[in-house]
């Protein structure tokens, strides 16, 4: 009457493609025929990591998600609006503004040369990387149904969050050009640093918002404390000041902050019309590794348990 | 804090097509987990419960060694009291929830009609939707262009499709849900409770969309309260009760052997079919 399956003889682990060239085979074949059978096999794993090549395949793979998922929120969000794509440009002008106003008034209106374009400059900055945290957040919450319904690598909701904030962060390079210019500050070969610069803090912030939204799946509370949490980092980040206006007694923030390398780089390069230093660079790079790998571990370990947590 | 192992699809092609062994075959499969019983976990609360020491996790066992094989083309019923693992079972076929102990093989592009459905974000639109679920799915931005036309003419909704989802009926998600489901082109199709969406009108024709789909050798594994539609669907029937397999064989019979378990009885329409 009750019919058991009778073939259990136990697959060899063996049958699982673990050479990479037949790997990188299967996958290029498996992009050929697209629609044929695939053949999945799904087993526990030891050390609660997925195989990270066949997982990083993945995600390349379904990298136009990550695009569409940005450029559809980013129209959700600003081009239905009133005065639409104008706020990307007109938000990130009004924080400069307020900025600038209030450290005019506690610094009694002597400032430093160039202030202004250093505070645009490196606000603009701070602001793709706080933006894409803060939006990251509830990256993975959001996904509701689409986590709880569809077997895919999770780590393209942060990123995809983190794409759409470096659109955002683009036109306000573009400001920042016009403020350049008209500072009349250093144009040269150096500024191609900025591309290495921004490609580090990306990374950092990629990692962040990896940490950040896992961290949120189990903790609903993670959101709201962080634009407070990011507020703060910012004022221990040379964004309203200079490096050098840091009296003595508080310096230890700058040597714990990890940003302090990326911003002491992208000024050094903008206001100072210098090439970063080495060191600021190893340690951009070296924050930025610690960050992709200890974000990316921590979200890639936890994401199979998301669909039961949400 | 983890208690579920994680898996990986491991995707190996190149495997000789006409030696295929069954579609989906699923060895001693058990799964664990653990799920927070707070509704809105926060970090406040941890660090409350911390100094208490106590511990608002539960862990469950959703899924107890069951074994068992569908081989491609036929139609598998699932059955079962509520909370018996049909769902967790499903989500684990697809790759959603991993195994905990134990080793699922899957043969075949898989869809999934599982019981909340398309559409994760009511802000957009049912276009975008369908859209972003297809991506995330692994398909080409090309793929689904060509799908999407199939997919809104299936479902019926006309100018609904460019609207924001949480102007849709209950009704319409699930049409729209079915229809990217059946569109897909899946070798096997995991629906879980989700046939009595729509009018009686839409209901007969995803009867038929399902049926076609059975003979172009598809397989269908499918949950199902109605047992009239496992009736006229289903090949063979399994059914689950608190996580283990009680029993897999005819339909007819596993059908009776449920009812009766059930208490209710062979002709008891109002408790054994969808209303």
């Amino acid at each position: 009457m009750t019919s058991k399956p009778t073939n259990l003889r136990p697959v060899e682990s063996g049958t699982l493609p673990s050479d990479p060239v037949e790997d990188a085979v299967a996958a290029s074949e498996k992009g050929r025929r697209e629609f044929n059978p695939e053949r999945h096999v799904y087993e526990p794993h030891r050390v609660g990591l997925p195989p990270m090549g066949a997982y990083l395949r993945e995600v390349w793979r379904r990298r136009s998600f990550a695009y569409e998922m940005s450029r559809t929120t980013l129209r959700a969000q600003h081009f239905k609006t009133g005065l639409g794509q104008l706020w990307l440009v007109l938000n990130p002008l009004l924080l400069c503004a307020v900025y600038f106003m209030l450290v005019d008034i506690v610094r009694h209106g002597n400032r430093p040369p160039n202030y202004f374009a250093h505070l645009v400059a490196a606000l603009f900055f701070y602001h793709y990387y706080s933006g894409a945290v803060n939006q990251s957040a509830r990256s993975v919450i959001g996904g509701g149904r689409l986590v709880l319904n569809t077997a895919f690598p999770r780590t393209l909701l942060p990123l995809s969050s983190v794409l759409t904030a470096f659109k955002r962060f683009l036109p306000t390079l573009l400001i920042y050009a016009v403020v350049h210019v008209a500072s009349g500050l250093p144009i040269g070969l150096h500024l191609i640093m900025a591309i290495p610069v921004i490609l580090l803090l990306t990374a950092f912030t990629a990692g962040m918002a990896m940490l950040v939204s896992a961290a949120q799946v189990y903790f609903r509370d993670v959101a709201s404390f962080l634009p407070y949490i990011l507020r703060i980092w910012m004022y221990a980040t040379p964004v309203l000041y200079f490096v050098e206006d840091v009296p003595d007694r508080y310096h230890w923030l700058l040597d714990i902050n990890p940003l302090t390398p990326f911003f002491g780089a992208w000024s050094d390069m903008l206001d100072l019309g210098l090439w970063p230093s080495a060191t600021d660079l190893l340690w951009a790079l070296g924050s930025a590794t610690v960050a992709v790998v200890v974000g990316g571990l921590f979200f890639i370990s936890r994401e199979r348990e998301f669909a039961v947590r949400l | 804090m983890s208690s579920l192992s994680a898996s990986e699809p491991t995707t190996a092609v190149g495997q000789d097509v006409h030696d295929r062994g069954p579609a989906v075959r699923v060895e001693d499969l058990s799964i664990t987990y653990r799920t927070n019983y707070e509704a809105n976990p926060t970090l406040r609360s941890a660090l409350g419960r911390m100094g208490r020491s106590t511990r608002a996790v539960r862990e469950i066992h959703a899924v107890k060694n069951v074994s068992f094989e569908v081989p491609h083309g036929e139609v598998m019923g699932l059955v079962g009291a509520n909370g018996a693992g049909k769902s967790t079972l499903m989500r684990s076929v697809a790759g959603i929830l991993p195994p905990t102990s134990g080793r699922i093989e899957v043969d075949g592009r898989v869809s999934t009609l599982l019981a909340l459905g398309v559409g994760f974000n009511r802000n957009l639109s049912g276009r975008e939707n369908v859209i972003l679920g297809g991506l995330a799915a692994g398909l080409h931005k090309s793929q689904l262009k060509e799908k999407y036309d199939e997919i809104a003419k299936f479902a019926e909704l006309g100018d609904f499709m460019d609207l924001p989802m949480r102007t849709y009926s209950s009704g319409m998600y699930g049409r729209l849900a079915f229809s990217v489901a059946v569109n897909m082109d899946p070798d096997i199709l995991l629906v879980d409770e989700a046939l009595s969406v729509g009018d009686a009108r839409f209901k007969r024709k995803s009867l038929r969309r399902m049926r076609k789909l059975c003979d172009r050798a598809g397989t269908i594994l499918i949950v199902s309260h109605g047992m009239q539609t496992l009736r006229d669907l289903c090949t063979r029937v399994a059914w689950m009760h608190q996580g283990q397999l009680m029993m897999v064989g005819e339909t007819e019979e596993v059908i009776d052997a449920y009812s009766e378990f059930l208490e209710v009885g062979k002709n008891d329409t109002a408790s054994l079919e969808d209303l």
